[in-house]
């Protein structure tokens, strides 16, 4: 997903001289073209997060259209009083990409996994929240943070989903975009976890139980009326992140949701309160964490009263 | 009105607003004034008229607890008018007791939290670079403030990007909130420090208008640039001067009236 979110940017600042790219002395191999045809606009900070994320604002502040990029946990959790002071209440044109959703880094340790990113930057105010599902969304969510002012906050999974099997003409990235239809039951997703909803709906159908799904590129802010809309049509909204259940996604659907009575029940489906002790692959921990297709599945069959039927 | 001229109306009026607003950071303000009034008067290329022309020099008060010393001269050179000036700290005023730029004419950046104000005016130098700009761009830090480690990130940065067109100009008043820098975190020679990183440093006493002139008004250095000018906490008030209690402290009553009498004899 980065590779095609920075072949993207790459295209957009040969174009446009004022886009900065700034990396925290990662993303090893990913941006020689731009560095060796662009070197004039690309910038190592090193490892100082900090400094990093102000440097963003002076440049931004000055006039330039700032993308930094790190991994996870290091544009995010590091620097977080820069984000919220410098970056999001200067409105600065900074644009932060996170590489690695969740698990991504699964074996580098909890150092390095994303589960609470959401949650935290979500409660900055005027920071935009763009989290792609593939190659589609991530190509996207490279022109429209370009094209719109002020700060984002861009979630890159590893994209090894590659790109859905679906038309999405018109896309929109700021709506909630249906990926399946279904009459009772829903379940909003976002990010590259969507395979393993995919996964746990087709499962699901060879049971009789349809599963509608939408995706949510954009986070925040988020499709309050497609929420509202589904709450009345739905019997049981089903949330999905690879994120703490925690002020993410799901709270945020859930927010939306609270404002209003209505008839149908959400249950968030993601990271428990506590922190994952063992290294693996992305689907292991996935997996032991119950937010794999399997555990997706036995959630949707207890709420729905089919389980052990 | 000239530096010493307004020097001695920052302190003035700021007496005068922290006593009537019961706020803090007095003897902060009381530190930095003759380097803000220098900087106004002799150094900064401003239009009041217009804050954001293009090729103003950029102010970046990074230790934004001394932000009324930043206000009083914003006011005194016709950015905005006393009335403005007065709300300090009062309800639904823009002016907080930390620098805020919503609404404020002529205050680059917001600060508050230490560590952050350099590293932005290091990000808006790289940029000036880029662009072939000829503005400079100044940061006041605190002593204090060098405790952060974001400080020697962007000293670190600065270096290395050959940011010449940077000027940090520490207040080194040797005191910090609870006590002294050096029984906080030994901070020992910090002019060396700087000069470790690969900076230009030139030592001044931070309350001597011709030396601060002189060191401001080069621009010959090739490196960024780093002023440690030697203050004291709470200067031209003698109860205050490095006394620790005026950090927090609000003058009211006899303090106020012996502060006001040794200011108003002090009147260049």
């Amino acid at each position: 997903m980065r590779e095609t979110f920075f072949t993207e940017l790459y295209e957009i600042a040969k174009k446009d001289k004022n886009v900065i790219l700034i990396t925290g002395d990662l993303g090893y191999g990913l941006f020689d073209k731009f560095r060796k045809d662009l070197s004039g606009q690309f910038i190592n900070a090193g490892i100082a997060e900090q400094n990093m994320i102000s440097i963003a604002t002076g440049m931004a502040l000055e006039g330039k259209k700032v993308f930094v990029y790190s991994i996870a946990n290091f544009p995010t959790f590091r620097c977080l009083e820069q984000i919220r002071n410098d970056v999001a209440y200067h409105k600065a044109n900074v644009k932060i990409i996170s590489a690695g959703v969740g698990f991504d880094y699964g074996t580098l340790g909890f150092s390095h996994h994303a589960t609470e990113d959401i949650a935290i930057i979500r409660a900055i105010p005027e920071i935009s929240i763009i989290s792609p599902c593939d190659l589609f969304e991530a190509k996207i969510a490279a022109e429209y943070s370009y094209k719109n002012n002020g700060p984002f906050y861009i979630r890159l999974g590893k994209g090894k989903n590659g790109n859905m099997e679906i038309k999405r003409n018109n896309f929109d990235i700021k709506k909630a975009f249906e990926i399946r239809k279904g009459k009772k039951i829903a379940m909003f997703t976002t990010g590259s976890i969507i395979n393993e909803v995919i996964k746990a709906t087709e499962n699901l159908q060879k049971q009789s139980i349809d599963v509608a799904i939408y995706n949510f590129a954009m986070i925040k802010p988020i499709d309050k009326e497609f929420i509202l809309d589904s709450m009345e049509k739905f019997d049981i909204i089903f949330t999905l992140e690879e994120h703490r259940i925690c002020g993410g996604f799901g709270s945020a659907v859930c927010e939306v949701a609270a404002e209003k009575s209505k008839k149908a029940r959400i249950i968030k489906i993601g990271l428990k309160d506590d922190f994952t002790f063992v290294s693996g692959s992305p689907d292991y921990l996935r997996h032991i964490n119950e937010i794999d297709s399997k555990g997706i599945e036995n959630i949707i069959l207890e709420y729905t009263g089919r389980k052990g039927k | 009105m000239n530096s010493r001229e307004l020097a001695w109306e920052i302190r003035k009026k700021t007496l005068e607003i922290i006593h009537n607003s019961h706020s803090s950071h007095i003897a902060s303000i009381f530190s930095v004034a003759d380097i803000i009034a220098v900087l106004f008067s002799e150094i900064l290329k401003l239009d009041s008229k217009n804050p954001k022309w293009e090729k103003r020099d950029r102010l970046i008060l990074s230790k934004g607890h001394a932000g009324l010393a930043l206000y009083v001269a914003l006011q005194k050179k016709g950015f905005f008018d006393e009335k403005f000036l007065d709300t300090y700290c009062k309800d639904g005023s823009y002016l907080f007791g930390h620098v805020s730029y919503k609404n404020v004419p002529g205050v680059e950046v917001s600060s508050g939290s230490l560590g952050h104000g350099i590293c932005i005016a290091s990000g808006m130098a790289l940029a000036a670079k880029i662009n072939n700009q000829n503005h400079r761009i100044f940061t006041i830090i605190g002593d204090g403030e060098c405790d952060e480690g974001s400080v020697w990130e962007t000293a670190l940065f600065a270096n290395h990007y050959e940011l010449n067109n940077l000027i940090v100009i520490i207040d080194h008043n040797k005191m910090q909130s609870l006590d002294f820098c050096e029984n906080t975190i030994k901070l020992s020679n910090l002019a060396d420090k700087w000069k470790a990183f690969g900076w230009d440093v030139f030592e001044v006493d931070g309350h001597n208008h011709e030396e601060l002139k002189k060191v401001l008004q080069n621009t010959e250095n090739k490196k960024p640039k780093c002023i440690v000018a030697h203050t004291i906490k709470g200067k031209g008030v003698s109860f205050m001067e490095n006394n620790i209690l005026w950090h927090y402290r609000d003058p009211q009553d006899e303090h106020y009236l012996k502060a006001m009498e040794e200011l108003e004899k002090a009147k260049p």
